[in-house]
């Protein structure tokens, strides 16, 4: 008999403590964040697709050394550069990278001494279209500098 | 007040319109507390906070198509969600709401709230025999079973509040709970049965209706992770949304006749300025509550939703039945 109370005081004080608790909750603010409106930041490691370190005039830190090219194991990067006349280093003329076969594995980050290429925090890559994801690194850089 | 055609037209309208409006907000009101208890944002891009998602929501049920699947009982499943709606709406004929507005105040009120309210379990039965799903046809049987468990205590506890006051006229019982928080029936130390043990009466009684308007942790009829939707499973379009409004319908009904019975109706706890807005208090607090307990506890299963009646309400409501009734004696 004292059982049976014991059990039906314990499990009726259990209901009000979970009550409480969800009373508490109801006031805290919200976590969820609502996605297409507002946006986290990405965290420093995230590995995006690669794009160009510009210098502090905003142009390419390349050498095009061509190492990143060799460095890659799907083939994705294609690059090329000249000197232009009168001038000591080589120039990037062009450097597309295919991110259809990318598989963010990072070897051309690694390969390249100069700092010249690191990982994007994009991620919004959302597209029907294969061509979209064949970019023109150079163009995004000189868009980012305008 | 006279019963001419214009009054009955009006207090039909306004019963309707009362249940039909609290039934969308309330879907609104209870999606917004889950999100907040579970600290989402919740319905938040139709209109300012979400206001316009109910009306969205009703325009899309109604344009869908009701279809009625092939070898089910054709008239039941038609008439199972009118069924469901309409007890409720019956009911608020005789709820009253002040002193002032009531439909038709009857000195059986109770009764005939109860009486509408058992028609309620039959929606449920209709619903599932009629649409030939096994799902359905389990959550009619576990909703035989749970109307059966749960219609006694609640009863037995009304029968208690009935001894009491005497009557079963609802605006009698409210009028002897005139007065301070002291005088109402959930602790009526000043009332004319000194009994303490009210507010176990007034926990079994909300229990009852919880399990009563089939609201979660006792949805046993609708548990989706067992029997997919339960008894509306088969129901498409305005059939799944009569369900769904008399749902809610009926929580307003149960708050309302809860407020009248154990929280002194339109009286104010101080003895101020009794009036409707206090009912009206009452009852979205009540209503709050069932959100909240919604939301806070897990679905029970069937054997400690029985369990729970017929080993502790039963007993408890009948124990102070009896305590009440010897109060009464002494007093």
């Amino acid at each position: 008999m004292v059982a049976y109370f014991t059990e039906i005081f314990n499990g009726l004080l259990s209901l009000f403590i979970g009550m409480g608790i969800t009373f508490k909750e109801f006031f805290k603010p919200t976590v969820t964040v609502a996605y297409p409106y507002e946006t986290l930041t990405m965290c420093a490691r995230y590995r995006g697709h690669i794009e160009l370190v510009p210098d502090e005039e905003g142009n390419p830190k390349c050498v095009v050394c061509g190492l990143c090219e060799k460095a890659c194991p799907s083939d994705c990067i294609s690059l090329a550069g000249e000197k232009p006349e009168g001038g000591k280093k080589k120039e990037l003329t062009k450097y597309n990278l295919d991110f259809t076969r990318c598989s963010l594995c990072g070897s051309c980050v690694e390969s390249c001494s100069f700092g010249a290429i690191d990982f994007s925090k994009e991620y919004n890559l959302a597209s029907t279209r294969k061509e979209d994801f064949i970019f023109n690194l150079l163009q995004r850089l000189e868009e980012k500098k305008k | 007040m006279r019963l001419t055609l214009i009054n009955v037209v009006i207090a039909v309208v306004a019963a309707i319109a009362f249940a039909a409006l609290n039934a969308a907000y309330l879907v609104w009101a209870e999606r917004r507390g889950a999100a907040r208890i579970q600290r989402r944002p919740g319905p938040n891009i139709n209109g300012p906070f979400g206001l316009l998602q109910p009306p969205l929501d009703g325009i899309k049920l109604m344009a869908k198509q009701l279809t009625i699947p092939g070898g089910a009982d054709k008239a039941m499943f038609i008439a199972a969600p009118i069924l469901a709606m309409f007890p409720a709406i019956m009911s608020f004929v005789t709820i009253p709401f002040s002193d002032t507005i009531v439909a038709k105040n009857m000195n059986v009120g109770i009764l005939m709230i109860f009486a509408f309210a058992s028609m309620g379990g039959m929606s449920l039965v209709f619903a599932g025999w009629s649409s030939r799903n096994k799902y359905a046809m389990m959550s009619s049987v576990r909703a035989v079973s749970q109307a059966v468990a749960y219609e006694i205590p609640m009863l037995i506890t009304t029968i208690t509040v009935v001894m009491i006051t005497g009557s079963m006229d609802l605006m009698e019982i409210v009028r002897q709970q005139s007065g301070s928080i002291l005088h109402w029936n959930i602790f009526p130390v000043l009332g004319n049965s000194h009994n303490l043990l009210m507010p176990f009466s007034f926990l079994i009684f909300f229990t009852c209706t919880l399990a009563e308007t089939n609201r979660a942790p006792f949805d046993l009829g609708e548990a989706e992770s067992e029997l997919v939707a339960g008894f509306h499973t088969e129901y498409g379009s305005m059939g799944f949304g009569l369900f769904f409004m008399g749902e809610y319908a009926n929580i307003v009904v149960g708050s309302c006749l809860t407020t009248i019975l154990f929280l002194g109706g339109w009286n104010c706890p101080f003895g101020l300025f009794p009036g409707v807005w206090w009912f009206i208090l009452k009852l979205y607090l009540l209503i709050g509550t069932f959100i909240w307990i919604r939301w806070t506890f897990p679905r029970t299963t069937i054997y400690g939703l029985l369990n729970l009646s017929w080993k502790i309400l039963i007993p408890l409501s009948l124990f102070n039945l009896l305590f009440t009734a010897g109060l009464l004696k002494v007093f």
